[in-house]
């Protein structure tokens, strides 16, 4: 008896959600541009190896492949290139699933890693660790403690005014990454001009061509702990973008849950940030184009802007490469591509506020 | 059900908002809080409801409270099923997503608030988004329903039609039903007992139709009103007409000059 007790046209027709369709075409679509990406990525280069040296040189793990390849060849691949492609995927992952889960938590499409000033502090915490203890593991944990440090500093700025709070996020993440870019540059000013100042330049200049198996191990390992928490907490994060009180009025207790969220987040960004110094505007503009894609729902929205964020990088490592004669940094690459992005989703946001 | 014992709330210190109030939600009974802008009601559905910590008194729920929003701001596009999906969360562990059996059970509550036909649309975009909220509250399982102003945004058909639907799930559910309105009317119509709060902490409760009085509501809102009878077919329907001045002098239609 209660059927149609509300006719359908009292409400005003809508768009259909996006992303209704079958998700499965599009993770196997991009986990084939995953694979496309990496193998390409592997082919060119100032060093070209042909599309079937590097298949062979692969299979060559599996099953007994006669060499066609040449030595050099198989130390570019496997050397070189792999380890750096496979740094370069994990680090772009990473960053957009963190990305995804900052902007589904601070329920604002706008903030990333960098926005809030997470990556700045950990640059600013690998730079102290270069200079107190010098280039090595140390630079990991100092930045998962300047990525955490900085955070908190966000989330007290952030919780003293309640008026418009996502204007008052940004504009906290504006603060921390100056306070933290001061201090990143005293430390380039007063560091020791022949021993350290070399390495803490070519570390925050963010490139993934000191890649190597012992740094992408201590990136998969941080990122792939956080990627399980991340993901497996997909739900909750839709739970907690409805805000507080009604996460509370659902039965969730949301301080907890952002404890750990948050952690987690740090934990994959500092990892990125200690492998491969501070890349920007991925973890903004990937999940914001995975969302036009499929939705907010973040049990899609994550894993596909992860698989997004991976192709994304590598493609933009490959670019960074081989673009000109001279390597450039990929964060130039990325930011090339992400602040046009960006600039648009900024327009796009304001407009639609308006109906 | 559920019992509020002696609450009293305030924002700045010693202005109470409410004081000393007691009453009892039972099962299949719908009560009804009037009371005129800034009384307090929400703040008395927030500590219902358990996010908002009383400065006197106690809440004491025995059962699952369902509670819907006069409006949700959605940051993000989820469509009318996941948001009634989302009312499953408090039975999914932290790792957890819903499940086959989650996903009828919220079916089920959009269709039982009529809205099977907007499953897939983009919640934010819709203009029944409290019915969206009441699914969602349905698919808590809850046995306590706390509603912040139903009907308040709705024309006139869509009122009656919403306020039916919650006298039908308060009967046929077993639900204790809590509801805000600025429609005497509304109460009348489907409120057991109503509680009207005036300002100066001062409360009154008691059986609608008795609380609900000429004479108390002139007192609440500052405004004489009539209490009218319309009787239509066999039905009798109460009216509650405030005497804003706006009505036109003399007794018959107007005359033209």
């Amino acid at each position: 008896m209660t059927q149609d007790i509300v006719q359908p046209q009292a409400f005003e027709p809508a768009r259909r959600a996006p992303g209704a369709w079958m998700p499965i075409t599009l993770y196997a679509g991009l986990c084939l541009a995953l694979i496309a990406a990496l193998l390409w990525s592997m082919v060119s280069g100032r060093y070209q190896v042909p599309f079937a040296h590097v298949i062979a040189i692969l299979a060559a793990h599996l099953t007994d492949v006669t060499p066609t390849w040449t030595p050099t060849e198989r130390i570019v691949v496997e050397v070189v290139r792999l380890p750096r492609v496979l740094t370069a995927a994990i680090a772009g992952a990473g960053l957009s699933l963190c990305g995804a889960v900052l902007q589904g938590l601070f329920r604002n499409p706008l903030v990333g890693p960098q926005t809030i000033g997470v990556s700045s502090g950990a640059a600013l915490g690998g730079v102290t660790a270069i200079l107190f203890f010098g280039f090595g593991a140390f630079v990991q944990v100092g930045a998962f403690l300047g990525a955490a440090a900085s955070l908190l500093a966000v989330l007290a700025i952030h919780r003293s005014d309640s008026m418009s709070p996502i204007l008052t996020l940004v504009l906290a993440g504006v603060v921390v990454s100056a306070f933290c870019s001061a201090l990143v540059g005293m430390a380039t000013y007063i560091a020791d001009p022949e021993t350290k100042l070399p390495d803490i330049v070519f570390w925050l200049l963010g490139s993934f061509a000191s890649a190597s198996w012992s740094k992408l191990l201590l990136l998969s390992v941080c990122t792939a702990i956080a990627g399980a928490v991340l993901i497996g907490m997909r739900w909750r994060i839709n739970v907690l973008s409805l805000g507080d009180e009604d996460a509370r009025t659902l039965g969730v207790h949301p301080a907890r849950d952002r404890v750990i969220l948050l952690t987690a987040t740090c934990l994959a960004i500092s990892a990125q940030v200690g492998v491969s110094g501070t890349i920007g505007w991925v973890g903004l503009v990937v999940p914001n184009l995975a969302r036009m894609i499929v939705g907010a729902d973040h049990r899609r929205l994550l894993p596909v802007s992860t698989l997004m964020g991976a192709v994304f990088l590598v493609v933009a490592d490959t670019l960074a490469r081989d673009l000109t004669a001279a390597e450039i940094p990929v964060g130039i690459v990325t930011a090339i591509v992400g602040t046009p992005v960006f600039a648009y989703l900024l327009r796009r946001n304001a407009t639609s506020k308006t109906p | 059900m559920i019992r509020i014992d002696n609450a009293g709330h305030w924002f700045r210190p010693n202005h109470w908002l409410f004081r000393d109030l007691s009453f009892a939600l039972v099962p299949s009974e719908v009560t009804a809080i009037l009371g005129p802008n800034g009384a307090g009601k929400t703040t008395l559905l927030r500590a219902v409801c358990g996010t908002l910590a009383l400065r006197e008194g106690a809440v004491s729920a025995a059962a699952q409270i369902g509670y819907v929003p006069q409006a949700l701001h959605a940051d993000h596009a989820y469509s009318a099923i996941d948001m009634v999906l989302l009312g499953r969360s408090r039975y999914l562990g932290r790792f957890n997503s819903p499940g086959r059996k989650d996903k009828v059970r919220a079916r089920e509550c959009l269709h039982e608030v009529g809205l099977s036909a907007i499953a897939d649309q983009r919640y934010d975009r819709l203009s029944g988004g409290q019915l969206v909220l009441l699914a969602r509250a349905l698919a808590s399982d809850c046995r306590i329903l706390v509603l912040d102003e139903p009907a308040s945004a709705l024309d006139l058909a869509n009122q009656g039609i919403v306020l039916r639907l919650i006298q039908h799930l308060a009967r046929s559910r077993e639900l204790a039903v809590l509801l805000t309105t600025h429609h005497p009317d509304h109460a009348l119509g489907i409120a057991d007992k109503t509680l009207l709060m005036l300002h100066d902490a001062v409360h009154l409760y008691g059986p609608a139709g008795s609380v609900l009085t000429e004479e108390n509501l002139a007192r609440m809102y500052g405004v004489p009103v009539r209490r009218v009878e319309i009787h239509s077919g066999d039905e009798t329907v109460a009216a509650i007409v405030p005497l804003h001045g706006l009505g036109r002098s003399g007794s018959a239609s107007p005359a033209n000059g």
